[in-house]
């Protein structure tokens, strides 16, 4: 019997399933590999189906959420989350940050908020249940998915590059953004997986991989301090799309309240 | 317990799985003698707050921050962001940058309708649960879908670095302006898809579509010479000509308890955005060889009908792909792909067609170029009175006598026509029903 994988989405902006819907021959070729049994964007539902491998899309942000994450696992071999939202709650877990809850911002923005159901912090799938691979990135790419299934299905073990943008970025010879310009570029402390790509384009790098391994975070906020940044800057910059990414998390609020 | 009556019978479909906008809903519906008492779409999509948590966000931030509102139009998302903040500081675009946004648009258009067209829709079409399972049988449908949206999300990866949150988009322009190479490689796999892309057209209207004639308004953008994308005036065909900074003049936003998506009105009336009624508002800004393709298909339009939707995608597939071919061939690199941007107090307005139909954003900044306030409205919360008003109006068409199943590919067909941010495959809509029960 093929062995069988799912993908399910959770709060997100469905970036993540596009590694595999964009993929091309490549999602063709999977699903001659292994049963595709639920994966509601490209087509099979069964949402509920014993399966090898879950992939999850999103954050948990209703009580609903909260539930199905748990059936999931329970019908999963091994579940891997997928981009900034699953593995680090993602951009709108930003709302963790409003002591108040999501109270006031829901009577801001919807006419009858006794009809809205949201809880107050948007949290990562590990928070929820045990999660057997994370692959970080905002979006996720075809080759970090592809390759973590090719090496499960080989029964090897999954590697994860949690090298600095840094390295992937001297490699291809691009020159530095931040030592050349002076741009706060967070390559220094950010994991690899992108390809470098903001500062092939001249701009700086804003974190999206989440952090790497050993990222030195304080140094790097007080060169952006140096550079001219002011202290709720620099904590913007922590405080983004990993805003509750370990590192991450703790350099931002050190710098929220003014200069550490 | 009464028996089945058939002219009583109140049928609940229910839609476990939908995404983004639609997220998790059900349909439900009331029926008694054939006709439809009571309709509604309820929608769950967990609230995400982007409007709240960009206030006191720098201009800078706004772009990367959008995109991620939608992993399948994040360019959009980007420009109406960058055309208000523009607008709000004073800031006039260069040619090359709006030339260069048309052309990132362009691909996003490719990649969104390839996608919609050959993996979500033609499934409906050719009998099939989903794009993989049709496959087999159709590889040369499948596969031809999965070339133009490759084609798509690569232009899209020339001005952005990738597909999916692109990096290129600032405020003021581009971060960095391409090789003029890789503008000649791209140009050229452009040029080679053009009979693949027309063929498409016809391939569409040759699709035993269903003819389901409704009446409704049509709302797009149009511009004084160009096919709308980036820019242009907000119009209907019931005599609306208006700026953006007058959307909210005319289109009211309102919160239905059966929702998490706002419902919204133009003068207290549902109205469609999208490719359908792009395209019955703009017939005389397609270029001739789009025209002639159009023609070709013996179809009359503009169109009353729905399912033409997928039409109106191939036809804008083909418009988009000669667009950027053209804007390709003109195209050279400069030095300077951005303005200087010197913020000020101040709002701006954002009008561009996103795939799915007219994006607006809204934006009060203060003299740091800091967001005060947010407001974004999506193609899919403009459509949502709409899709009710459809499903009502095609459902009692196709026949409420039909059994449940019937009713479910119907009401999924229907809804899918809206390509609602994802038009979420095939099986979505779950039906049950309680004869004779109050």
């Amino acid at each position: 019997m093929k062995p069988r994988v799912s993908v399910h989405k959770f709060s997100s902006c469905d970036g993540c399933q596009l590694a595999f819907i964009n993929a091309g021959p490549a999602l063709l070729e999977l699903a001659e590999l292994v049963d595709i049994v639920h994966f509601a964007e490209a087509g099979p539902m069964d949402p509920d189906a014993p399966v090898d491998i879950a992939f999850v899309e999103g954050s948990i942000s209703t009580q609903e959420e909260a539930v199905r994450i748990r059936r999931v696992r329970e019908s999963a071999r091994y579940l891997i989350s997928i981009g900034a939202c699953a593995t680090a709650g993602g951009l709108q877990a930003l709302r963790n940050f409003n002591a108040q809850g999501v109270g006031d911002w829901t009577r801001a923005i919807y006419a009858r908020p006794e009809f809205i159901e949201s809880l107050d912090t948007a949290s990562a799938i590990s928070a929820q249940v045990k999660v057997d691979l994370e692959l970080w990135g905002c979006p996720v790419n075809a080759q970090q998915v592809f390759t973590a299934i090719r090496r499960l299905l080989f029964g090897a073990l999954p590697f994860v590059d949690n090298e600095k943008v840094c390295q992937a970025c001297k490699r291809q010879g691009i020159v530095c953004v931040l030592v050349t310009r002076g741009t706060p570029c967070l390559g220094p402390v950010t994991r690899t997986g992108c390809g470098a790509i903001c500062p092939a384009f001249g701009r700086d790098c804003y974190g999206c991989f989440g952090p790497a391994e050993n990222p030195n975070t304080a140094p790097l906020a007080r060169r952006f301090q140096g550079l001219g940044l002011m202290p709720e800057d620099i904590a913007r910059r922590f405080h983004f799309i990993n805003s509750q990414a370990p590192g991450f998390l703790e350099e931002g609020l050190d710098w929220d309240q003014g200069t550490p | 317990m009464s028996q089945d009556a058939p002219h009583k019978r109140d049928i609940r479909i229910e839609v476990p799985v939908l995404a983004r906008v639609e997220g998790e809903g059900a349909l439900e519906l009331k029926a008694r003698d054939g006709r439809i008492e009571a309709l509604r779409l309820r929608i769950f999509e967990p609230p995400r707050y982007f409007e709240k948590f960009l206030e006191g966000r720098s201009w800078r931030e706004v772009p990367d921050t959008v995109a991620r509102i939608c992993g399948i139009c994040p360019v959009a998302y980007q420009m109406s962001a960058v055309q208000a903040l523009e607008q709000a500081f004073g800031l006039e675009s260069s040619e090359w940058v709006l030339q260069n946004r048309r052309l990132m648009y362009c691909g996003e258009w490719i990649q969104s309708h390839a996608l919609h067209v050959h993996l979500l829709a033609l499934p409906d079409f050719l009998g099939y649960d989903n794009a993989i399972a049709m496959a087999k049988d159709h590889p040369e449908a499948v596969h031809r879908g999965l070339a133009l949206q490759k084609l798509g999300n690569d232009l899209i990866r020339f001005l952005g670095g990738r597909s999916v949150h692109p990096v290129g988009v600032r405020v003021g322009g581009f971060h960095h302006a391409p090789s003029l190479e890789d503008a000649r490689a791209l140009g050229n796999r452009l040029e080679a898809a053009l009979d693949d892309a027309e063929a498409l057209v016809g391939f569409t209207a040759g699709l035993d579509l269903p003819v389901d004639e409704q009446s409704f308004t049509n709302v797009a953008l149009r511009h004084n010479d160009d096919y709308p994308m980036y820019a242009g005036r907000i119009v209907s065909d019931q005599g609306l000509d208006i700026s953006a900074d007058d959307y909210a003049d005319h289109f009211v936003e309102s919160h239905v308890p059966h929702s998490t998506a706002l419902y919204s009105h133009l003068d207290g009336q549902p109205y469609l955005v999208g490719p359908l009624a792009r395209l019955n508002l703009n017939l005389d800004r397609l270029s001739p060889r789009t025209r002639a393709a159009l023609d070709a298909t013996g179809l009359t339009w503009p169109s009353r009908n729905m399912f033409h939707s997928l039409v109106a995608r191939a036809v804008e597939l083909l418009e988009a792909l000669q667009e950027a071919r053209r804007l390709l061939e003109a195209y050279a690199p400069t030095d300077t792909p951005y303005a200087q941007v010197e913020p000020r107090a101040g709002e701006g307005f954002g009008a561009t067609e996103a795939p799915r139909g007219i994006l607006w954003h809204h934006y009060r900044v203060d003299d740091e170029g800091k967001v005060l306030t947010a407001r974004i409205v999506p193609p899919t919360s403009q459509n949502q009175a709409r899709m009710e008003e459809d499903l009502r109006q095609s459902l009692e068409a196709f026949g409420l006598h039909h059994d449940d199943d019937a009713l479910r590919l119907r009401g999924e067909m229907v809804i899918r026509n809206y390509d609602p941010c994802i038009s979420c495959a095939t099986h979505f809509l779950k039906v049950r029903v309680d004869r004779g029960e109050e």
